[in-house]
């Protein structure tokens, strides 16, 4: 019995040491980023730690609001990524993140489960009466961004009377970020939402239906990035930075479904 | 030598306690006495602790109802697979709370296992206040079916048969004899897994959602007020503290039954 404890003690050890053995050796460099941009900081974490091959890039996802309230709260950061500059701004004022630079832009689409229960067609079904639509708290960068859209179109009265209060009346549940709301579209829970454009991946894209939002009432959704003041990895970071900013950098943006900032003087190169 | 090794054993204790009691000591600095009587009626507030109070004790009634004939039926019946059963019924007290959603969503959900059959008579249950409840019954259902288990085992079969001998029938031996002498381990069953569903989170989040004055719990709440108005989350945990207190004085003052291994685990 006591050998069999100690067997147990040995491998559990064994397994700790296994796991922390080789972060413990490397730098590592702490990312917090906004949710929407999941598939893109996973695509881009083996890219620079291929680059630097001593350092590892810790990834901490989800709304950018969270991202904020924990980097507010002490969370050790050395990078933010957000998804839109009012969860970067208080940050900035307060000192705590420096010289913020939007690094892409995103649009806002309506998408729905491919068997589609609701009947979505066009943006204007989305008031229809019993529809079950999920977005986020206002205080999350996709739920601001679908009431603006919401706003706008409901502006352009193209859509009936109280366009706003009909959609709104609609929305079932406030998810906490930008994938709950894809998630809940994909297991067919929800009828529809709205997400960014990057959010239909391709694994995603074979399995809901995509409905555009009228230009003149999208939404341009600008990402900030901005190194934390006081993290141990400040040159790092600033690496990190550059390489998000570079060609290779903006061509992965690109890929993932974001709009680059494209060269310079030439307009947008999406 | 007594003193000597008490005041040792005190001096051991003191990081297990303050690891317990800093916590709630930082969170009651944080909040404003003063200003918190002014949040209690703010929407967000009013209608979380509303709609918590409300959907736990649903939920209680509801566990009770159908945890009471299962509690005596493992109480008292002996067969194969008994231990199976047991263990399926402990499952949800150690599965975490997002599994628990995860799996009340394939099976309840639109295209869920029975709610795709639920959505074809025009029954949707994700999204509206009885997933909440029905999220609760799963997790904190367990506490009470134990509790209610050791009650019915603790009852002298002897007064169950004497009663039976003079003429009473089975049920209302139940209800006379049986009940009466488990009601202390009944009672804190029911405190026990009420005071689970209050602080039930990533199973509603997951199945029900999150929609103020719908589905939107105190932990919710608090969770989604973090972002908007530290404020409220502070009012809505101090409330959540005060809640908590109150169950563990009336299980361990008034009813006597200190929370042993069945207290709630808060997720």
């Amino acid at each position: 019995m006591r050998k069999r404890i100690a067997l147990c003690i040995l491998l559990v050890s064994g397994l700790v040491l296994v796991a922390l053995g080789p972060a413990a050796a490397d730098r590592t460099l702490t990312v917090f980023g906004a949710a929407s941009l999941t598939e893109f900081l996973q695509a881009a974490k083996p890219v620079f730690e291929k680059a630097h091959p001593e350092v590892t890039v810790l990834l901490n996802l989800a709304a950018s609001s969270r991202c904020r309230i924990q980097i507010e709260h002490g969370a050790p950061c050395e990078v933010f990524l957000s998804a839109n500059t009012k969860n970067m701004e208080p940050l900035v004022e307060a000192g705590i993140a420096r010289d913020p630079i939007v690094f892409a832009h995103n649009k806002v689409v309506i998408i729905a489960p491919r068997s589609n229960p609701g009947g979505l067609q066009t943006p204007a079904d989305l008031a229809k009466p019993g529809l079950k639509l999920v977005t986020c708290s206002p205080e999350v960068p996709i739920g601001r961004y679908t009431r603006t859209a919401i706003e706008k179109m409901a502006a352009s009265g193209d859509y009936g009377d109280r366009f706003k209060q009909r959609v709104l009346a609609n929305v079932v549940s406030e998810e906490p970020n930008v994938k709950g709301i894809v998630a809940k579209v994909l297991l067919g829970e929800a009828d529809g939402g709205m997400c960014y454009a990057s959010d239909v991946t391709a694994a995603v894209r074979p399995k809901v239906k995509t409905i555009g939002i009228p230009e003149e009432a999208n939404v341009v959704a600008d990402y900030p990035i901005a190194v934390l003041n006081g993290g141990s990895e400040d040159a790092l970071a600033e690496t990190f930075v550059e390489f998000v900013l570079s060609e290779e950098g903006q061509k992965l943006l690109a890929h993932h479904g974001f709009i680059p900032l494209g060269p310079p003087k030439q307009g947008s190169a999406g | 030598m007594t003193a000597r090794r008490s005041a040792i054993l005190a001096i051991l204790s003191l990081p297990a306690l303050a690891l317990i009691v800093l916590p709630i000591v930082g969170l009651c600095a944080r909040a404003e006495v003063g200003r918190l009587g002014s949040y209690v009626c703010c929407p967000e507030v009013a209608s979380a602790l509303t709609l918590s109070l409300l959907t736990s004790t649903i939920a209680a009634v509801i566990i009770v109802l159908i945890g009471t004939p299962l509690a005596y039926w493992l109480a008292h019946a002996e067969f194969r697979g008994k231990r199976v059963i047991d263990t399926l019924v402990d499952l949800p007290i150690v599965l975490p709370p997002a599994v628990a959603g995860v799996a009340l969503l394939m099976t309840f959900g639109r295209v869920g296992l029975i709610g795709r059959h639920l959505a074809a008579v025009g029954i949707t249950i994700p999204f509206t206040t009885a997933a909440v409840v029905m999220a609760q019954t799963f997790v904190a259902g367990p506490f009470y079916i134990r509790q209610a288990r050791v009650g019915f085992e603790s009852v002298p079969p002897q007064l169950v048969m004497a009663s039976q001998t003079l003429g009473a029938s089975a049920l209302r031996t139940f209800f006379r004899v049986t009940i009466p002498l488990a009601s202390h381990a009944l009672l804190a069953g029911i405190v026990m897994s009420w005071a689970r569903s209050v602080g039930e989170f990533g199973a509603t989040l997951m199945f029900a959602g999150s929609l103020q004055g719908v589905t939107r719990t105190m932990p919710l709440a608090i969770y989604t007020s973090m972002e908007t108005d530290p404020n409220i989350a502070i009012v809505l945990s101090v409330a959540l503290i005060a809640i908590s207190f109150l169950v563990i004085i009336v299980t361990k003052f008034v009813l006597g039954v200190g929370p042993r291994a069945e207290v709630p685990a808060r997720s």
